[in-house]
């Protein structure tokens, strides 16, 4: 069994309203000197295989497939 | 002219299309569930605005992952028309059958009002009801309208003629870039749009300014 985690974030250059709000929100709070707050998608994912390589392209497949839309997101893949 | 609407869980908009469809062409359109593979032959297929899967992932990220969505891009492919109204848009782009992808609004707000559209593109089998430059009311109601697409994409659309439909008048209301509202593919039969031109078809929704979308695609005249 191996533990994955994949990563979704927006790639750079696209708009991010909601990273905007989140950014006014904690200045709200009174956390000063915060900037540039890009939100994203965290996928923890247990893959029934001890084969490293075939569990990282498999992961590979699901993110170009499913998981993030490469129009607008970045994605990175760690195992545990 | 034959039609059919797409029917999948979590969309809400499939009544309001069928009995546009109905009234306009004088035909009812067939309904297609989520898990059919095998289209019967129709010259339009419509998938409608809603919520499909709840949109959890992505807008209409699960959908366009679909069975019926295979089947739906092999009929595109021979040239059946396809048309995706909101959540439909959301579909087709995650689909790929459209370029670029819609984003959640600049205001984070849902939206649901009246907004005016240009009518850029007249010169299309879904637009020719129209004259190059109208401008239209029509109804929009979403979250996720916000369209973006990549420097090189946006310039080619724009170049292509693909931009039908932009909002007009300052009443863009989702942060859309170049306040597109519509996009239609390079072979021209697959349109993708956010506003509901199907609530704007008769006198009972206070205008028909929608009707000349359906009576384009549908080559009837417009009553």
């Amino acid at each position: 069994m191996i533990n994955a985690r994949v990563t979704v974030t927006l790639k750079n250059g696209v708009l991010d309203p909601q990273g905007k709000a989140i950014e006014g929100a904690l200045g709200a709070l009174g956390f000063d000197g915060i900037g540039h707050i890009r939100q994203g998608k965290v996928f923890d994912l247990q893959i029934e295989t001890e084969d490293r390589a075939k569990a990282e392209a498999d992961l590979k497949a699901m993110c170009e497939k499913l998981l993030a839309n490469t129009v607008i997101e970045n994605y990175t893949i760690s195992l545990a | 002219m034959k039609s059919a609407v797409v029917q999948l869980p979590g969309l809400n908009r499939d009544r309001d299309m069928i009995a546009a469809i109905t009234k306009i062409s004088g035909q009812a359109p067939i309904t297609i569930w989520q898990t059919e593979t095998d289209i019967p032959d129709v010259d339009l297929i419509v998938i409608p605005g809603g919520f499909s899967y709840g949109d959890y992932l992505r807008c209409g990220a699960i959908a366009a992952r679909m069975p019926v969505m295979q089947a739906i891009k092999a009929k595109a492919e021979a040239g059946v028309k396809v048309l995706g109204v909101c959540n439909g848009f959301q579909i087709l782009v995650e689909a790929g059958l459209l370029p670029g992808a819609l984003m959640r609004n600049a205001s984070l707000k849902f939206v649901c009002k009246e907004i005016k559209l240009e009518v850029v593109n007249a010169d299309t089998d879904f637009t020719r009801a129209y004259g190059k430059g109208q401008i239209i009311r029509c109804p929009v109601a979403h979250h996720d309208g916000n369209y973006f697409a990549d420097d090189e994409t946006l310039k080619a659309i724009e170049g292509n003629g693909q931009v039908l439909f932009r909002y007009a008048e300052g009443t863009n209301p989702n942060g859309s870039m170049n306040d597109i509202a519509g996009v239609m593919n390079t072979r021209g039969n697959v349109l993708g749009m956010m506003p509901h031109p199907e609530n704007l078809i008769e006198a009972a929704h206070g205008g028909a300014d929608g009707r000349g979308l359906f009576a384009s695609a549908l080559e009837v005249i417009a009553a």
